[in-house]
């Protein structure tokens, strides 16, 4: 069968998130804004040693960019900065499992976009 | 027969499957189908008789210029213009907005006031913004009352002797409310302030007498209401136009050019710089003539029936939030809704599964979402192609849309 855009990953994510939340005791946070649907979305971050030891997504989003952002916090957990700076689309793409169409291909990046403003330590702009 | 049964086979375009389902298109607010006489009268026009207007003397020029200036004499008479020089050809909604923005923002000074209101699109905001900031000018706004309607004792207080100009929405393309236009017109003209009014979403839907109303500026876009895109419509009154200088310059807006100034052209063509969209105007002619043998009464009404149905429909729905007036007799052919725990962008993905087209986001209107608490919404919006029919696949998707997620 082709993949649909709501797979059954983006169906479980928005039901069940894993790493939705906020993390006080974060190091590194961003958020940002898609200019598309003005949705927010939030990613606060513990580094030590150099590798992503916590992290926790929040904010008013889609089904797709949440499920994108839980994603993202599962396969970036005890990665270096390095590796976590070198990550695509593409690696959420392949687990979303999921036919996103061109309109929604920022839902899936924004929380990855959001991810290298934390680390590059980007000031929230309001 | 209704109204839209007996038009829907004008528009080739409902004729199409997405999805597999037939088309229901409910984004007409956004932008609306046309119908086979809108691309015909395009096609010909390209195929027959395309030339620049006014300077070509030849026989394609002649024939360009007579078809461009009837169109414009066919506007004149929907919207109840007394004078045909008081039309003006944009690019659109947007377009007619900045251009009286830069044109107005040009004379105004440090202290002056701008009224706009809660619930503009930010084609009536940001414009604003700019030539405020520029100026040193402050803008104020109108708050929404009930989530739903204009603050009018608010804006009675808003307006002062340093009040130069009022820009509001005729009708909201979020909540669909019909503002009190009249009366906004006359309360500004009391204090000595000129008036705009986006009628975007009010020039497909309603009977336009813009002479009687009496504001000085009125802008609404030709794709909205069946015709192309590229084309829109800025009305001002003479009076008001012959004062202004014209905000963008080039050929066309000119009468005599010297290397360091030039006479500007007559009205209304000292507003319309550069070639102007020809084809887009013929097309808008026959939208206009589509609209006036279908009449505008009779639209009206028909709109207004598919309106109260979607509201009874939605309203029925466990879970769905309607905004806006709840009486479709003051409100334009737009019904925003929310399901609640679903991303209106995931409605409308879901819907356009089912094969029914809605809009999703805050539409532009970001300050009005905020005001009312949400991100945005979804939105159906209505045509005269429209059926009950499409209400009902509407509303049934709807009903569905929780056990999808």
């Amino acid at each position: 069968m082709s993949p649909v855009q709501y797979s059954d990953v983006i169906r479980e994510r928005f039901r069940n998130p894993r790493f939705r939340g906020r993390l006080p005791a974060a190091t590194a946070s961003f958020e940002d804004v898609n200019p598309l649907c003005g949705d927010r979305i939030a990613i606060d971050c513990r580094l030590e040693g150099g590798r992503l030891v916590e992290a926790r997504h929040h904010g008013d989003c889609c089904a797709i960019c949440g499920a994108s952002a839980d994603i993202l916090v599962e396969i970036g957990l005890g990665r270096t900065t390095d590796e976590l700076r070198g990550l695509q689309p593409a690696d959420l793409l392949e687990r979303l499992e999921a036919d996103i169409r061109p309109t929604r291909l920022k839902c899936v990046t924004l929380p990855l976009s959001v991810l290298h403003g934390a680390l590059a330590g980007k000031e929230i702009a309001r | 027969m209704t109204l839209g049964e007996s038009c829907r086979s004008d528009f080739p375009i409902l004729a199409r499957a997405v999805n597999g389902r037939p088309l229901v298109y409910l984004d007409s607010g956004a932008s609306s189908q046309k119908p086979r006489a809108v691309l015909e009268a395009m096609q010909r026009y390209y195929e027959r008789s395309h030339a620049n207007v006014h300077r070509s003397i030849h026989t394609l020029g002649e024939e360009a210029t007579e078809q461009y200036e009837a169109a414009r004499d066919a506007v004149r008479g929907f919207v109840a213009a007394r004078h045909r020089q008081e039309i003006v050809f944009t690019r659109g909604t947007t377009d007619g907005i900045n251009i009286v923005a830069a044109t107005i923002g040009r004379t105004l000074r440090p202290g002056d006031e701008v009224i706009v209101s809660e619930m503009e699109h930010h084609s009536n905001l940001v414009p604003w913004q700019m030539a405020c900031r520029d100026r040193g000018a402050t803008l104020r706004a109108i708050p929404l009352k009930e989530g739903a309607y204009l603050d009018m004792d608010a804006y009675a207080r808003l307006l002062g002797p340093r009040t130069r100009l009022v820009a509001v929405a005729h009708i909201s393309n979020v909540l669909g409310t019909i503002n009190p236009v009249a009366d906004i017109v006359q309360r500004a003209k009391a204090a000595g302030a000129l008036v705009l009014l986006d009628g975007a979403q009010a020039a497909p839907h309603l009977r336009l007498d813009l002479a009687a109303l009496g504001c000085d500026f009125y802008v609404f876009s030709g794709h909205k209401m069946l015709g192309p895109t590229g084309i829109g419509v800025l009305y001002g009154r003479r009076e008001t136009l012959e004062t202004l200088e014209p905000g963008v310059g080039g050929s066309e807006m000119i009468k005599e050019v010297w290397l360091d100034h030039a006479q500007w052209n007559d009205l209304p063509w000292r507003f319309e710089p550069g070639t102007p969209p020809i084809a887009e105007a013929v097309g808008l002619h026959a939208a206009v003539d589509y609209l006036e043998k279908l009449g505008m009464d009779r639209v009206g009404a028909h709109e207004r029936d598919l309106t109260r149905r979607c509201l009874d429909a939605l309203t029925a729905i466990p879970d769905v939030t309607v905004y806006g007036p709840r009486n479709p007799e003051i409100k334009g052919a737009v019904v925003a809704f929310n399901v609640a725990g679903l991303h209106p962008h995931d409605g409308a993905a879901l819907l356009d599964q089912a094969g029914v087209a809605v809009r999703a986001g805050h539409h532009c209107a970001q300050p009005l979402a905020r005001a009312l608490g949400i991100t945005g919404t979804l939105r159906a919006s209505f045509s005269v192609y429209n059926t009950a029919a499409d209400v009902e696949r509407l509303a049934e998707a709807v009903a569905g849309l929780r056990d999808q997620l």
